[in-house]
């Protein structure tokens, strides 16, 4: 006789996969936008990232830690890194060192340990700590580097990265600017009308990515293609993304199609702002999302719907952030009503009919 | 196009990773040598166990009846060869626990010699009751892997209007091929089987034992018109030389379903053969069908035709510590031990044993347990073929809500089953899980959810039975309670009685003293 093992259920054989394997898929999905936005932006851009994603690691380290855990295999998982990263490509790029640091300390500590840590979480972290800076530090948050590549005489050069990253732009007019949503919001305000506005608009510059914005958001090429990736691998669902962006491209299309002069069109919409971003891989995060294919469209429509209202009439020129945790809030609602119908009973979980005939 | 959007969907379920080519190209062994011993339990499926008629030390021959069915839903048990019976007593079960089942103990003398057999002409003369007395009789039940004792569902056949019986051939476990085979080389016999039953099925008398409200009733002369051979499209060999046994006979066909687990789940097949969904807590011929296994089929076409019993089956012996994966024929009662031997497992390898496939089987503490009625296979894994234990918080992806066949969301049900809410994870459908194992075996977090539903099932029933207890044992004490005042008050009653009957002595003894 063999010696007595531990007894255990079903399944005893399982797919190859893990948390840490799903992290890091993420992040190679990520990294063609990053990577795009890092040459964009220069210097100080990559030392942001780097500040951004290493603070969000020692955070983690620093709350297992207090909780008595060891920190090793818990940071391993990828989580930390993939919030971090999450978070400075929705930052400034020139922001400075503090703002990625307390961003992260946010995102970590109060968007994600308090819970409980991973898993436990109601709010995406990254989105609650960018919307908390957007609220807080409303100056270093919306201020815009105009576009200029590594290695370019107009860009910053690696010791003046460390300048603007650690003691601030000395001149912020002379390289900084507004973002296309930025633009066409005070633009409104002073009565211009959109075409007028738009003389100077390239949608095709904005949809490669070259073009003023948070870090890691401004391709919406690169950011689709790795989010369709990341669908093909089954790492994510094609409802939140699908919904979201049709109902903000519907809703563009219809107020457009009513007075093209005073809203934009739905390919501006869809090629601006952290839109891309949001929609495969913000909204996408599974604790945070509903975990049925219906309540994920409807979490989908839900954001979409609300990034449209704030930017159109709200006081941001961009809300996906705010669109992502109201819809956050709303869904442990959502798992509540729609869920699936279980083999035998109807949708009220009582016993189906025999059927006669 | 219209084709498309009725086709009947597969809900949920995995593709795992087949394992089978390395005993499915191989034909059936015949050459397994008969055990010393045969340690055949009394229980070997759903009811009650089987009553032993035979005494320690008696000879049997093969196929004599050892232990007769007890009740409505059992079934017998034979002797799966000739020899002494040399002990009934408890021994190890063929279960995670192991605890002790009783068991016949069978010396076998190696001249595997039968007892004398039944035969008939034609079996489509007798009547169809008389085919379910002959399979309740052969101690016949699903060899599926449920156990229920087939006698029963055909009668229940004959009671519901049955439109199509489905032999399930889709084995949708990983590693188990041992119906792919048994299709593969005795597919006329197991088409005979399947005809067989269909007869068994027709209703000839009209008795309706147990309809139940609602059910359709079945009629005198009322037929199962239709039955459909189920094959997964990953067994072309099995499904052609089916198609072929079928071919003669219009009422039978065979057809292919994609591949994909858990595909034999009994429901499914309906679902996706018929369209039909079973309500909760009904039985399929309610609905009009009936589930029967291709080695079942094949064990009735035996046991009408040659009136030989259940005594043995094929078996799968796969995994990466096997030297020799194959499938065998083996009697029942052959130790698990014996069969390790012969299939050459390297046992420092053998990380875990499992009965049945690896999605639903059970672990086995040791080898030396008998096979049964419901071994369709026996697994020796390795550690690098089982899946990770480094259990990780819940990140909530979903994969085991999309893959649930049932439509549940295990992930939900755990979470309260882990702060022992088990109310609230009743109220979520753990009812109404099947243990099918597909959210275990998806889930990147490596949680063992399955452990955790059959833990909870386990637990409602015991406090269950508790609370039962504890009410019952209130209600005695109440009772008691209640009885003793009666008997007080009675005492206090007689004494009251007794003190005035007394008076009334002394004062009449006082008032005659008087007269006096």
């Amino acid at each position: 006789m063999m010696a007595h093992m531990k007894p255990s259920s079903g399944a005893h054989v399982g797919a190859n996969n893990s948390v840490s394997h799903i992290m890091w898929q993420v992040m190679l999905a990520l990294s063609p936008a990053t990577a795009f936005g890092l040459l964009c932006f220069g210097w100080p851009a990559l030392n942001l990232f780097v500040i951004t994603v290493l603070s969000a690691v020692a955070f983690e380290a620093f709350c297992l830690r207090l909780k008595g855990r060891a920190a090793k295999p818990v940071i391993m998982d990828g989580s930390a890194v993939l919030t971090g990263w999450l978070l400075a490509m929705t930052l400034p790029p020139w922001a400075p060192w503090w703002i990625g640091v307390v961003g992260s300390g946010l995102a970590i500590i109060l968007g994600k340990q308090v819970y409980g840590g991973l898993g436990q979480n109601l709010f995406n972290p990254a989105m609650l700590a960018r919307v908390a800076l957007l609220i807080s530090f409303p100056i270093e948050m919306t201020t815009w580097a105009n576009v200029s590549p590594l290695f370019f005489s107009h860009s910053p050069g690696l010791v003046e990265s460390w300048h603007i990253t650690f003691s601030g732009l000395d001149n912020i007019d002379a390289g900084t600017g507004a973002t296309t949503l930025g633009f066409i919001k005070t633009e409104f305000s002073q009565n211009r009308l959109l075409t007028d506005i738009l003389k100077d608009y390239s949608g095709f510059l904005s949809f490669v990515g070259w073009s003023r914005g948070s870090l890691g958001e401004t391709s919406t090429l690169l950011l689709g293609l790795g989010g369709i990736w990341l669908i093909r691998r089954n790492i994510i669902q094609w409802q939140i993304p699908a919904s979201l962006l049709l109902t903000v491209a519907l809703l563009a299309g219809f107020f457009h199609a009513v007075d093209s002069e005073h809203y934009a069109g739905p390919l501006l919409h869809l090629n601006s702002g952290a839109l891309m971003c949001v929609a495969f891989f913000i909204a996408t995060d599974y604790v945070t999302s509903p975990n049925t294919p219906t309540g994920q469209l409807v979490f989908g429509a839900g954001c979409g719907l609300l990034i449209f209202v704030i930017r159109t009439w709200g006081a941001y020129p961009e809300g996906a952030g705010f669109a992502v945790l109201l819809m956050n809030s709303a869904t442990p609602l959502i798992d509540h009503y729609i869920k699936p119908r279980i083999y035998g009973r109807d949708r009220k979980g009582k016993p189906l009919e025999i059927p006669k005939s | 196009m219209l084709s498309f959007f009725k086709k009947p969907r597969f809900r949920g379920g995995v593709h795992a990773e087949e394992h089978k080519t390395a005993t499915a190209a191989l034909p059936i062994a015949d050459n397994f040598p008969l055990p010393k011993k045969l340690y055949i339990p009394l229980q070997q499926h759903v009811g009650k166990p089987a009553e032993p008629l035979i005494m320690v030390g008696e000879k049997v021959l093969k196929g004599q009846l050892l232990a007769y069915s007890q009740g409505l839903i059992s079934a017998p048990v034979h002797a799966p060869s000739s020899g002494v019976i040399v002990d009934v007593n408890d021994y190890p079960a063929p279960h995670p626990s192991a605890l002790p089942i009783r068991m016949i103990v069978l010396e076998t003398d190696g001249k595997d010699e039968w007892v004398k057999t039944q035969t008939v002409d034609d079996p489509f003369q007798l009547n169809p009751e008389e085919i379910s007395l002959r399979v309740g009789a052969a101690g016949i039940v699903g060899l599926g892997g449920a156990t229920f004792p087939t006698a029963v569902k055909l009668n229940m056949g004959r009671e519901n209007h049955v439109d199509t019986l489905i032999i399930n051939g889709s084995e949708c476990e990983p590693y188990l091929c041992c119906d792919d085979r048994l299709m593969q080389e005795r597919a006329v016999e197991i088409i005979d089987g399947v005809r067989l039953m269909l007869h068994g099925m027709t209703n000839s008398s009209g008795t309706n034992l147990h309809l139940p409200e609602g059910g359709r009733a079945g009629q005198p002369g009322m037929k199962t018109e239709r039955a459909v051979v189920a094959i997964e499209d990953n067994k072309p060999q099995a499904y052609l030389a089916m198609l072929a046994a079928a071919e003669p006979y219009p009422t039978v066909s065979v057809i292919q379903i994609p591949t994909r687990y858990p595909m034999g789940w009994d429901r499914q097949l309906i679902g996706y053969v018929t369209g039909k969904e079973v309500p909760v807590g009904c039985r399929s011929s309610e609905v009009g069908v009936t589930i029967h296994n291709v080695g079942t089929a094949y064990a009735v076409h035996k046991a009408i035709r040659y009136g030989q019993p259940l005594l043995g089956r094929v078996v799968t012996v796969a995994g990466g510590a096997v030297k020799r994966p194959m499938n065998v024929e083996v009697p029942f009662g052959t130790l698990i031990s014996e069969l390790f031997e012969f299939c050459e497992v390297d046992k420092a390898q053998t990380a875990r044993i499992i009965m049945g496939g690896p999605m639903m089987g059970d672990s086995l503490p040791h080898v030396g347990l008998p096979t049964v009625k419901a071994t369709s296979g026996i697994l020796a894994l390795t550690q690098s073929e089982l899946k990770n234990t480094d259990e990780q918080p819940c990140i909530r992806c979903a994969s085991c809500v999309s893959v649930c066949p049932a439509g549940l969301r295990p992930l939900d049900m755990a979470n309260n089953i882990r702060i022992n809410q088990l109310d609230a994870a009743v109220d979520l459908g753990l009812k109404d899980c099947i243990s099918c194992g597909c959210c275990s075996y998806i889930c990147p977090s490596n949680i063992p959810l399955v452990q955790y539903f059959k833990y909870a099932s386990g637990e409602v029933v015991a406090r269950q039975q508790a609370q039962h207890k504890s009410e019952q044992t209130k209600r005695l004490i109440d009772a008691r309670n209640a009885r003793m005042e009666r008997i007080a008050r009675q005492q206090r009653e007689d004494e009251l009685v007794r003190i005035a009957a007394k008076a009334e002595r002394e004062r009449l003894k006082a008032e005659q003293e008087a007269l006096v």
